[in-house]
């Protein structure tokens, strides 16, 4: 099997996995639907020889973002009679966001299939590797990461302030 | 890929499988036997000459048990739950470096199914996705019990996989690769990482327990409160599956912690050896090193009493996570100071 037949299945089963988790009427399948497709998104990364990206995709994303939303899906115990019901109001502003940013996308993957022959090809065969990729943040891209690890610090800094906060509301 | 090469590495694969499972059945009667012995008594002794057949019976005893599943169940998820728990504990098998190369029929055969340059990862990425066996089984049960055993599962889980990474790194710094293979070559000639690395070593013991839910951390299936946790409304070999596992990643991950801190399959004077008299021997003190650690598990288990819910994320947060930090912090320094980049 060619590599771009891979790529064609692998592609589909991603749009459907993610169009399942819109479609599926239960959250907590479409939370598991979602895990799915960081799966097939994983598998693309390994296709693409960007093994690191692939397997941290699957630590960060599906074994530790999905988790917190599951946990907090079965807390919350949420079923179809608690379902909100939908105004023509928000489906029709619904409509327009999602189209406004389908619009977006198009425009922005054009040019792929203008120069490109269909498909992104891959400049550095070993771009994603870990070796490539570890001297690549700490030297031409060192400023930025470091900029982004201060984000999470103060985003944690944030969330432990916030639940401080409420406790002493409480007391 | 040549069709030999498809053709060992499938044999590998489905002797892994076997032998994981085969270790698995056994380890049930060896802790029974253990357990028997801690507390005075005979332990199983009727199938066969010392109960010898007494997981084959048990095993049967799963598969004849009636396959219930309750009313208000997911029913799909209800059955994917205990695929998953075995799914990720089989796993991880394959990127374990079990010997050094076997020669058959004038090939060299590499006893690791899979050499990623990112082994360590990929072992971290299936632990990470393990606890969706249990939360999903747990939940789709549909009996508040069952939920309770899946939620304390994941955040036990989620908490000490901070710690059990922090403590991991410290021997990839040493090393300088995530890849398994070269950080049990590195180990070569008594280089043990435990012996640089104890405190990371305790650490990743400790949160190895948490995340095998085993005792002291065993709360997710906590008896005395919970009836069965996880695995109330299971029955037959569902059941079994979720046990089965357990015993599976008992077996996997003190072979992870014979790779990372004692040394894999390397032994005293092994440069003596060479060819497949090597192999042998390199298999033989690797599964030595994990028999051990899997009596040492088996040996907290019925000697420690289990945590209390604040305890266990008290100790996880507040004690492991900085200790696992402070220790990485420490390690960084001295590591570069002796790369000269200080």
């Amino acid at each position: 099997m060619s590599l771009q037949m891979i790529s064609v299945i692998l592609g589909s089963l991603t749009i459907a996995s993610g169009l399942m988790v819109v479609l599926s009427k239960h959250p907590i399948r479409s939370v598991i639907y979602l895990v799915i497709t960081f799966f097939f998104i994983s598998a693309m990364y390994i296709l693409m020889n960007a093994q690191f990206l692939a397997i941290v995709n699957m630590i960060v994303y599906a074994g530790a973002i999905m988790v917190l939303f599951l946990f907090v899906l079965m807390l919350l115990n949420l079923n179809k009679e608690m379902e909100p019901e939908s105004t023509r109001m928000s489906v029709i502003t619904a409509v327009i966001a999602g189209g406004t940013l389908f619009l977006v996308m198009i425009t922005a993957l054009r040019d792929t299939f203008q120069y490109g022959k269909g498909y992104v090809q891959v400049a550095v065969q070993d771009a994603g590797l870990v070796e490539k990729l570890g001297k690549l943040l700490f030297s031409k891209y060192l400023v930025p990461f470091e900029i982004s690890s201060i984000l999470f610090i103060a985003a944690m800094v944030g969330a432990v302030l916030l639940a401080k906060r409420e406790k002493q509301i409480i007391d | 890929m040549d069709t030999a090469m498809l053709i060992e590495k499938s044999a590998l694969v489905l002797l892994l499988f076997l032998i994981s499972l085969g270790v698995a059945a056994y380890q049930t009667y060896f802790e029974r036997k253990l357990a028997a012995w801690i507390q005075d008594r005979v332990g199983p002794d009727r199938a066969g000459p010392f109960g010898i057949l007494q997981p084959i019976a048990d095993g049967t005893k799963m598969f004849l048990k009636e396959d219930f599943i309750p009313a208000k169940a997911d029913k799909w998820l209800f059955i994917i739950g205990p695929g998953i728990s075995m799914f990720t504990a089989l796993i991880t098998s394959s990127v374990i470096p079990w010997g050094t190369n076997v020669n058959l029929f004038g090939r060299d055969i590499s006893l690791q199914v899979a050499d990623f340059n990112i082994g360590i990862l990929f072992v971290f990425g299936v632990v990470s996705i393990g606890v969706y066996g249990i939360m999903i089984g747990g939940w789709a049960s549909n009996n508040k019990y069952s939920l309770y055993g899946a939620i304390r599962a994941s955040s036990q889980m989620i908490s000490y996989e901070l710690a059990m990474g922090i403590s991991a790194i410290t021997i990839v710094m040493l090393t300088g690769s995530l890849s398994l293979n070269d950080i049990v070559q590195s180990q070569h000639g008594m280089n043990w990482n435990v012996f640089y690395q104890p405190l990371a070593f305790f650490i990743f013991f400790i949160t190895s327990l948490a995340e095998l839910n085993r005792a002291p951390f065993d709360l997710p299936e906590c008896e005395s409160e919970l009836i069965g946790g996880y695995h109330t409304e299971y029955s037959s070999m569902k059941l079994g599956l979720y046990l089965f596992s357990e015993y599976t990643s008992m077996f996997v991950s003190s072979a992870i912690m014979a790779v990372l801190f004692f040394g894999g399959y390397n032994f005293p004077g092994m440069d003596a050896f060479s060819g497949n008299t090597l192999a042998i021997l390199s298999i033989a003190a690797f599964a030595l090193k994990i028999f051990l650690f899997i009596f040492v598990i088996m040996w907290i288990r019925w000697t420690i009493p289990r945590f209390r819910f604040d305890q266990l994320m008290h100790l996880g947060w507040k004690v492991l996570i900085p200790v696992a930090i402070v220790n990485m912090l420490i390690t960084g320094l001295v590591v570069a100071w002796n790369q000269g980049w200080m």
